[in-house]
Order: C-alpha cells, then structure tokens, then sequence
C-alpha cells in the first residue's frame, strides 16, 4: 500500500489540530520519513512538522489519533513559564511616584496639575491638560541598524579609505564609520473597558501624540481588539479622537484582557508587530476572564517584545498592591510596572520608552 | 552513519549520551543536510551536542556566539584594512611611479585580505560542524541574512565572486527561548525540543564524565537534582549543575549525599539566594528523599 496519502492526511490532521505545517513542512516530513523508515515515523513527523514546545503535546495527541498505539515516550510535560527575577520593588521603586502626588510647597498650578490624577479633572482642568499633552516630549526608543554610517568616530570605513587614497596615494583623511541606529517600534495596548473610563480620553490623546512622533501602533483592548494605529494617524488631534471613538465599539464595555491580548499577537503581533518593539500596556489589571491566560498571553508577549511595560493608572497611589487577578498573573512578565494616571506619570513613561 | 543508532553509539563514543529523539534529530540533520534547531532549558546539552557531533564526524566545530547587534561583518567576512594598506605601500617602494592605481587596487581584493568569520569558515572548510549559538540574542535581520546563507549553503562576496560550501556543512541553532525566532527561520530546520534526561540516563552522564564516582552517590545527586527541577525554583539545575554538584563532593571525598554535605555545597547547584532558601526552608530530608 502507497504509505504517502496516509502521511499527509496525518499532517493535515495535524494542521486541524492547530500545528501550522505548511506544505514545506510536509515535504521535509515525507523526506524524513524516507530516510527514517516507517518504524521512526513518530520522530520524523515530530521533528520536522513541529516548531515549538506547545506544538509538542498537540503532535502526541495526533500522532496517537491517526496512526493508533502508543507514542514512543510518555508525552511531553508542558514547559512551566520559568518566572522572571522581578520583584515589586524593583518594578515600581524608582518612579516613587506615590510621594510625588502631594504638590511640592510654592509649585505653580501647572506643577500641581501635571501631578494631578486626571480622573478628578473639572472640565476647565481637562482643556488645560489637554493642550500640556501636546507639549510632552516624545522621542523614539532606538536599536541598532543592520547597515553602518559614516561617523567621526568608530572604526574606519576601509572602503572609503581606500578610495580616496586611489586619487592621493596616502591616507589623507580617515574617513570612519559606526553602526547606526533605527528608532524601534512602540506599540500602545489601550485597555478602554468601563473601569479604566476616566482616563480612556487622557490615554487616547497620549496616544495620538505618541503616534505623530514615532513610529508606533495603537490597538485598544476590552470585549474585543481593534487597531487605531491609522484613526490616530492624522494631524488634529480632536478628528483623530473622534475618528478613534467612532471606530471603537466597545468603549466602557468589560474587559477580557486574556482573550483580546491573545487576538492581538495571533493576529498582529507574532507576525511582526510586537517584534522587538517596546509595547506599553495601558489597563488597571481588572481581568474578567481567566488569569491564567493572560499570565499565558503575557509571558509570549515578553517573548516577542524588546520591552514590555505596564501603565497602570492605581499603581500612582501609595496604597497599591498589584492583587487584581489580571495583573497579578501578568507581573513575572513585565519589565517595569508604571503609573500612567497624571501628566507627570505620562512624562515618566516616555522617558522609560525612550531609555528602553 | 546509515541510522539514528549509528549516531547514537558514534556520539557514546566522544563521552556524549544522546537519548533516542536526540539520535533521530542528528542523524536526519546529516542525512537530509538540513540544520537543526534545538531549543530547551539552560543546561540541556544543546551547545554539547555541536560540540559531540563535531568530535564523532571527526571534522571542525566553527562557533557563532550570537548577541544583539551581530552583524555581517562579525558574522561573514571582512576586509583586512591594515593588511590591505601595507601592501599597497610594498607596491609602492618595489615600483615606484609605475602604480598602475586600477591593477593595485584589484590586487587589494583577493582571499588573502579577506578576514574569513565563522560563517564564511564553515563554507570554505564544510564538511565541518558549524554550532549558531543563542540565535535568540540576535536581531530580526540577522535572521533574515543567516536564512540566506542556510539557504543555499553560498555566499556572493561583491569582489571575490561566490564562495559555496563543498557540501553542506552541518548546522546546528540553538536558542533559549528568550525570544521567539522567526518562523521562516524555523522552517528551513528540524525542530527538537532537548528535555532533562531521565534518571537512569543522567546516572549514566554523570558516570561518564566522571570516572571516579561511585553508582550509588550518582544515583542519589541526580535524584536530588530530579526533585530539585519538580520544586518550583526561579532556576531549575540543568546536567551542568548535576555535573558541578558531584565534582564538588568529590572534591570534599564524600562518597555520599547526605544533609550536611548537600547544605555545605549547595552553592554548586543553586545560584539564586531565593532557591537556596526555598530549598533550607523545605528542609535537606525532603532534597534527599528521606
């Protein structure tokens, strides 16, 4: 019997049972396969159809489905997320925002309302604050560039050299050269639920601002995902507001924090988004779905990303411990938890994403 | 080699013990010349393997220690400037005035300045074993580059032409999962997800490493390094650990693991203060199964 329409069923079970083996998967699979025997089969499949330790128990399982009897070796444990050294302190000490929410004696009313909570704003407050948004400085993180630039220092750019020493015969000027860099990507992730409400417009704004100056994606999270990153893009802050609140259905709805984030890196992140990017993650950790989910979602987050911060809005008050579920599950993986609820806290951030 | 077992016995042979997937994953990165892509806990014997496979081939291991920022001309080749400005003033004083500027250019151009790096090295001296450690470290477009170079075993060099490897060379990625490599990258490799042995068969590694040590105190280490990666430690002991642990008890000519020998070494095994704690705190009879 013709063993090949059986091997490829077996891959396209596989496919359904959420491995994804493209065809070039397949074709090294019949190739090991041939250079294996069909007694090895399970390792052939298992090392050329998979492509990461969660494929591995999804792979036993198929494997024991189609072909019947047992797999060679007991299936293989889930990796344990091994937790990352991070304590509270070091996530949140050097902000020491608690303290600096009293107003410094003689400050000026500016001074007081950039270190104001902006939920507690009186409309007059808020039109002020608005216009201070707009001023905050907003510079990119940076990583290093694949291709080198001329530079005063650095190491010499022998090509050039030699060139110019074609015309002269001496080495004249030494012309040098050092990798440059590249701004990295930021992503802003915007918990809108209904908890997270009174700075969802504060938050939107920094958005905006944030999305002129670098180059950045926006997404809002709640019962659902949606991306804002081209609504932001134009310059008026008060259209690309109202083209962002027309596009987001879920405003002030519940939070499914797990799930949205998981819709996120399925859908943009893995393939490129979150690659290397420096992702802010606006929310106050109130999860109604499962934690461990997110705790899941973040953990491959942190993967992905160059650096992952938390803004959370309580985490300014000098009573707060991160116990809601959500947040408590995502912490291991998170590089620094942040406050994001006043002016100063927004500035605070910047200055951790451009450092980053 | 002509099976998995073949490779399993070649590498018992260089001191390494490879379980059967470990075996299968080796022989069919040989026999169907593709690399392979190990990922894994600290500790498990990824970078090991390059260097056993190396040994058992009987051919060059040429190392790439990946880190954020590599680029080509760490990885691939450079120009020998220096070399290549000396022997622009040797032409000068054997001819003087009589350069011809084009010619002693070209002759600056050729494979005698030409700084060969690790990847170029596995080209031009295949068949070799060429081990592209921590891939994880480095940045999107080095993968993309590397995937060229995976690809067709081939390098163009603008100057100097093509360089292609006679045969493939046998390549072998290893990644710690700090991030997650790219799926283009993934699919050019065999995938093996290296565990932590078994019992029996890290009794039989630490055996083989060290000589000198008795079945029994083997048996009891690496069961207590078994329950140590079952409790939840910020740093599970990988075989490197298991190895240190015996070697410091040797070195301490205990031939057994009892409490206070594991408290007076446990430094050699756990290297987080917290673990240590978790591990006192628990109490010694429970690490060693009393």
């Amino acid at each position: 019997m013709d063993p090949l329409p059986g091997l490829v069923g077996f891959a396209a079970a596989l496919r359904a049972a959420g491995v994804a083996c493209g065809p070039d998967r397949v074709r090294a699979f019949l190739a090991a396969a041939a250079a294996l025997g069909l007694p090895r089969l399970y390792w052939a499949g298992r090392l050329t159809l998979c492509a990461e330790p969660d494929d591995l128990p999804r792979y036993d399982a198929a494997f024991r489905a189609w072909f019947g009897g047992e797999v060679p070796r007991p299936p293989a444990r889930p990796v344990a997320p091994r937790p990352r050294r991070s304590t509270l302190a070091a996530l949140t000490g050097a902000a020491g925002s608690g303290a600096d929410d009293a107003p410094h004696p003689g400050a000026s009313d500016v001074e007081v309302l950039r270190r104001r909570d902006v939920s507690g704003l009186t409309a007059a407050e808020r039109a002020h604050l608005r216009e201070l948004i707009e001023r905050l400085r907003a510079e990119p993180p940076k990583r290093p560039a694949f291709r080198r630039r001329p530079d005063r220092r650095g190491t010499l750019d022998a090509d050039r050299v030699l060139r110019a020493m074609r015309a002269t015969g001496e080495p004249v000027r030494l012309p040098r050269e050092r990798a440059g860099v590249r701004p990295r990507r930021v992503v802003l992730l915007v918990d809108v639920s209904g908890s997270m409400r009174p700075y969802a417009d504060t938050l939107l704004r920094f958005a905006h601002i944030v999305a002129r100056r670098m180059p950045t994606e926006v997404f809002t999270l709640g019962t659902r995902l949606t991306r804002l990153t081209r609504h932001l893009r134009q310059r008026d802050p008060e259209l690309a507001l109202a083209a962002a609140a027309r596009a987001v259905p879920d405003f002030a709805g519940g939070t499914r924090l797990g799930e949205t984030l998981r819709a996120f890196l399925d859908r943009w992140g893995q393939r490129g988004i979150a690659r290397g990017a420096v992702v802010v993650l606006f929310s106050d950790g109130w999860e109604r779905g499962d934690p461990a989910l997110l705790g899941e979602q973040a953990a491959r987050l942190s993967r992905l990303a160059h650096r992952v911060l938390w803004a959370n809005p309580h985490a300014g008050s000098a009573d707060y411990a991160p116990v809601q579920s959500g947040i408590a599950a995502a912490l291991p993986h998170i590089d620094r938890l942040l406050a994001g609820h006043s002016l100063a806290a927004l500035d605070e951030l910047l200055r951790e994403v451009r450092r980053a | 080699m002509h099976s998995p077992e073949d490779v399993a016995a070649a590498l018992d042979r260089v001191g390494y013990l490879a379980d059967p997937g470990l075996a299968t994953a080796a022989y069919l990165g040989v026999a169907l010349g593709r690399p392979l892509f190990c990922e894994g806990e600290p500790g498990t014997g990824k970078t090991a393997l390059a260097a056993a496979m190396a040994r058992a081939l009987d051919v060059p291991l040429i190392r790439l220690q990946c880190h954020e920022g590599i680029d080509a001309t760490q990885a691939l080749y450079d120009w020998d400037f220096p070399r290549q400005l000396l022997h622009l003033r040797a032409l000068e004083a054997a001819a003087p005035g009589a350069l011809d500027a084009d010619e002693a250019e070209k002759s600056l151009y050729t494979r005698r300045f030409l700084l060969a790096r690790p990847l170029l090295r596995a080209l031009e001296e295949a068949p070799c074993v060429l081990l592209v450690d921590e891939i994880d470290r480095a940045d999107d477009e080095f993968e993309a580059f590397l995937l060229e170079v995976l690809g067709e075993y081939a390098v163009t060099i603008p100057e100097l032409g093509e360089v292609r490897a006679a045969v493939p060379p046998l390549v072998v990625l290893t990644s710690n999962r700090t991030r997650e490599v790219h799926d283009a990258l993934k699919r050019r490799c065999l995938y093996h997800w290296l565990e932590h042995p078994d019992l029996p068969r890290e009794i039989a590694i630490l055996r083989r490493t060290l000589p000198e040590v008795t079945e029994a105190l083997a048996a009891q280490v690496a069961a207590a390094v078994r329950r140590l990666r079952a409790a939840d430690l910020l740093k599970p002991p990988g075989v490197a650990e298991t190895i240190d642990w015996t070697r410091a008890l040797l070195a301490l000519g205990r031939d057994e693991l009892d409490a206070e020998a594991a408290a007076a070494t446990l430094g050699a095994v756990l290297k987080y203060r917290e673990d240590a704690d978790r591990v006192v705190r628990a109490g010694m009879a429970a690490l060693l199964g009393g």
